[in-house]
C-alpha cells in the first residue's frame, strides 16, 4: 500500500467571478521510504500540491489517502493531529516562531504531543545536536543565521519522527554551503527510511532525491527516476 | 487532555516575556487605569454620602440614639434610662440632651413693629458642655466665638444655618438672621418665655442636626423649659470599640427602655434621604464604572486583535506543525489574564497603599459632606472578578477569530 495515494486531484482559486484551476487531476502515489523532487516552472501548481498532500489546504476535489486514511473524511482537529504526529514540515522561509529559543521552537512540538517539558527540551535537543545546532539551543531565531534558522526547522520537523517529511523550497533562501548541509541532512534522514517530498526547482538539488515528479499547467508531465 | 492549557501557558509566558517591555507597561498601564475606575469612580460617590453618613454618626447621633417616642416632647423615665445605659459595660459615654423648639430674635430693640423683628426658628438644645464635647467633639466645629462652659449663664451657642452670613438662602419657611456677631445680644422665646442672651459662639458643621441648633448649657435650659423631672429630649451613646450597636439596641429594649424611647441603632437614625442617595450613587458609580470597564474590553479586544493579526504568519506556522487551535487560543486566553491580574495587583497596590488612606486623611472637601474613598475587600474582589473575566473574554474572542482562519492562508498571509 502507498504510503500517499492521490486520485485525480483537483484544486481551484476563486477570486471574485474569476476561478483559476491550479491543479486539473493529478494522480500520484509515493512509496514509504522514497525521496521524491516535486519540479516544474513557477506557477506550476508544485507548492500547491505538495500543500494538498500535508493537508494545510483543502483540494476542490479529488481524493487523497494517507496509509491508507482517507483524508477528505478528516475533520480539522483529526487533520491538526495527524500532522502533529505523522508529518514534518521545512519550510522555504523557515517557519520558526520568533519569541522561542531554538530549543522551545523545536519542543513545542514534542509538548503538544504530550510530553513533559524536560522530556521534551531532552527530545529536542538530541535533534538539534543532529542538525549541527548543539551549541545553539538557546538563541532566538533573529540571532541565528539563514541556515541555522532552517537546521531548526529541519531539527523541529524531524524531532517528533514523522512518516513523512514535506519540505517546500528548502533551499531557496540559503547560500550554496548552507544549501549543500542542508541536503546531505536530507540524505542522512532519509538512509534512515524518512520518506521525503520536496519541491524544489533547483535540478542540482533534485539530484539528491530518487524520484523527479515534474508538473506543468497543474498536470504531471514526468515521473521518472532522478538522474 | 489538559497539554493544550500547559503548552498555552508555555507559549503565552514566551510571549510576554519576549514582547516589548513598553507595549507591556502600556497595557498593564491601561488595565490598572480601568481597575482603579471601577473602584475609585463609584468609591467616591458612595463616600461622598459614607462621609455624611459617618460624620452624622460620630457628630450627632453616636452608636446609639434614643429618642422620644411619637407624640411625647420628652423621654419619660429618663434618669432610669440613663442609669441603665452607664450600669452597661459597653457603654463608653452617654450624652442627654434636652430639647425645645423655640425661636432667635435679632433686631428686637431696634424694631418699631413686631412684624420687623428679625427673627428664626430653631430647635433648642440643653446639653452637658463637658459630656457632649466628650461624644461628639462639638467644641471642635466653633468657628467664632468660644464653646460653652459648665458655668455659662445666658449664654447661647447658635448654628451656622440661622445666620445669613452663613446660610445665605432666606426662604419663608426658613428665615435666617442678619448680622447677628458673636458677643451680640439676641432674644430667645419658648413658648411664653423671652429672655435675652448672649452669642457666645457659632456651630458650623456638615451634619445639618448641629447647624441649625441653639445650644444651651442643660442647667439653665432645664429650667427655661421646666423640666425639672430631667426627662431628656434625646440621648446619645458611645459603645466600646467592637461592640455591636445592634446587640446592644436589644438589651436595652429587652431592659424596657423601649416603653419609654425609641432606641435606634446609628444606622437606623439615618435620614432614610441618605440612604437612598448612597444606593443612587453607588448605582451611578457602576453605571459609569461599566462604561470604563466597556473600554477596557475594547482596548484588549483590540490589542490582542493587533497581537494576533500581526502573528497571523506565526498562528498559522503553530497551527500547520500540528498545534491546536484551542491551545492557541489559551496562550492568548493567558496573556489576557496576565495583564488584567499585573493591572489588578498594581490598582490594589494603589489603591489601599496610597488612594484610601490619603482620602482618609485628605477627605475631599463636598459641600455636604467631607467625602472619603469607600472600598469595602469584597467589592473590590468582585470587580477585580469582572475585570479579568472581561478582559478573558476580550482576548478570547480576537485569538479565536484568527485561529479559525485558513491555516496555509495564515502562514503565506494570503487573505
Amino acid at each position: 500500500m502507498p504510503l500517499i495515494q492521490v486520485t485525480d486531484l483537483i484544486k481551484t482559486f476563486k477570486d471574485g467571478e474569476k476561478e483559476t484551476r491550479v491543479l486539473k487531476g493529478i494522480d500520484f502515489a509515493a512509496n514509504e521510504g522514497e525521496w521524491i523532487s516535486i519540479m516544474g516552472r513557477s506557477g506550476a501548481g508544485k507548492s500547491t500540491f505538495m500543500y494538498l498532500m500535508s493537508l494545510l489546504d483543502e483540494a476542490t476535489s479529488g481524493e487523497i489517502y494517507l496509509f491508507g486514511k482517507d483524508t477528505h473524511s478528516m475533520n480539522a482537529q483529526e487533520k491538526t493531529g495527524f500532522r502533529l504526529n505523522e508529518l514534518g514540515y521545512v519550510f522555504q522561509d523557515y517557519a520558526l516562531l520568533p519569541d522561542l529559543t531554538a530549543l522551545e521552537n523545536v519542543a513545542v512540538p514534542l509538548m503538544m504531543q504530550g510530553k513533559y517539558k524536560s522530556e521534551a527540551y531532552k527530545e529536542a535537543k538530541k535533534s538539534l545536536e543532529i542538525v549541527g545546532l548543539g551549541t545553539r539551543l538557546n538563541n532566538l531565531p533573529s540571532q541565528l543565521s539563514g541556515g541555522e534558522q532552517q537546521r531548526t526547522s529541519i531539527a523541529r520537523a524531524l524531532a517528533h519522527k514523522p512518516k513523512i517529511l514535506f519540505a517546500d523550497e528548502p533551499t531557496a533562501n540559503l547560500d550554496n554551503e548552507s544549501s549543500e548541509t542542508v541536503m546531505k541532512l536530507f540524505q542522512e534522514v532519509h538512509k534512515q527510511g524518512q520518506t521525503i517530498i520536496m519541491v524544489t526547482h533547483e535540478e542540482t538539488f533534485s539530484k539528491f532525491s530518487e524520484r523527479v515528479v515534474t508538473l506543468d499547467d497543474g498536470k504531471i508531465i514526468s515521473d521518472k527516476p532522478a538522474s | 487532555m489538559l497539554q493544550f492549557i500547559r503548552l498555552g501557558f508555555f507559549l503565552a509566558l514566551r510571549q510576554v516575556r519576549r514582547a516589548s517591555k513598553w507595549t507591556t507597561g502600556l497595557i498593564i498601564f491601561v488595565m490598572t487605569l480601568t481597575f482603579l475606575n471601577l473602584v475609585v469612580v463609584p468609591g467616591i460617590l458612595v463616600g461622598l454620602i459614607e462621609g455624611a453618613v459617618s460624620a452624622n454618626k460620630e457628630y450627632y447621633t453616636s452608636d446609639i440614639l434614643i429618642s422620644t417616642l411619637e407624640k411625647k416632647n420628652y423621654i419619660e423615665q429618663s434618669p432610669l434610662i440613663e442609669n441603665i445605659i452607664r450600669s452597661m459595660p459597653e457603654t463608653l459615654a452617654v450624652s442627654p440632651r434636652y430639647l425645645s423648639s423655640g425661636t432667635v430674635e435679632a433686631n428686637y430693640k431696634e424694631a418699631s413693629k413686631e412684624e420687623e423683628i428679625d427673627s428664626a426658628g430653631a430647635p433648642f438644645v440643653g446639653i452637658d458642655p463637658i459630656g457632649e464635647d466628650d461624644l461628639t467633639g462639638i467644641s471642635g466645629f466653633v468657628v467664632e466665638g468660644e464653646y460653652l462652659a459648665p458655668g455659662d449663664y445666658d449664654q447661647i451657642l447658635l448654628g451656622s444655618y440661622l445666620l445669613t452670613e452663613y446660610f445665605p438662602v432666606e426662604t419663608a419657611s426658613f428665615p435666617t438672621l442678619d448680622n447677628v456677631k458673636v458677643g451680640d445680644k439676641v432674644r430667645i422665646s419658648i413658648g411664653e418665655i423671652k429672655r435675652e442672651v448672649t452669642v457666645k459662639g457659632i456651630v458650623k458643621s456638615k451634619v445639618d442636626e448641629l447647624s441649625y441648633r441653639v445650644y444651651f448649657v442643660d442647667t439653665q435650659f432645664r429650667d427655661l423649659i421646666g423640666r425639672n423631672d430631667y426627662n431628656v429630649g434625646e440621648i446619645s451613646v458611645r459603645l466600646k470599640e467592637g461592640v455591636d450597636p445592634n446587640v446592644f439596641k436589644e438589651a436595652l429594649l429587652r431592659s424596657g427602655v423601649g416603653e419609654y424611647a425609641r432606641v435606634q441603632t446609628f444606622e437606623d437614625a439615618q435620614p432614610k434621604f441618605l440612604k437612598d442617595i448612597k444606593d443612587t450613587f453607588a448605582l451611578l458609580g457602576n453605571m459609569i464604572s461599566s462604561i470604563g470597564l466597556i473600554v477596557a474590553s475594547i482596548t484588549i479586544f483590540i490589542v490582542i486583535f493587533i497581537n494576533a493579526i500581526t502573528r497571523r504568519k506565526f498562528i498559522g506556522i503553530l497551527k500547520g506543525i500540528g498545534i491546536s487551535g484551542r491551545t492557541i487560543e489559551a496562550s492568548y486566553v493567558f496573556q489576557s489574564f496576565f495583564y488584567a491580574a499585573c493591572g489588578s495587583v498594581i490598582g490594589i497596590l494603589v489603591l489601599y497603599l496610597f488612594l484610601e488612606p490619603f482620602f482618609l486623611a485628605h477627605p475631599i472637601n463636598f459641600p455636604f459632606s467631607d467625602g472619603i474613598l469607600v472600598a469595602p475587600l469584597n467589592s473590590t474582589a468582585i470587580k477585580i472578578l469582572i475585570l479579568v473575566v472581561t478582559t478573558i473574554i476580550a482576548g478570547y474572542i480576537p485569538a479565536r477569530m484568527i485561529v479559525r482562519r485558513n491555516t496555509l492562508d495564515s502562514i503565506l498571509g494570503r487573505n
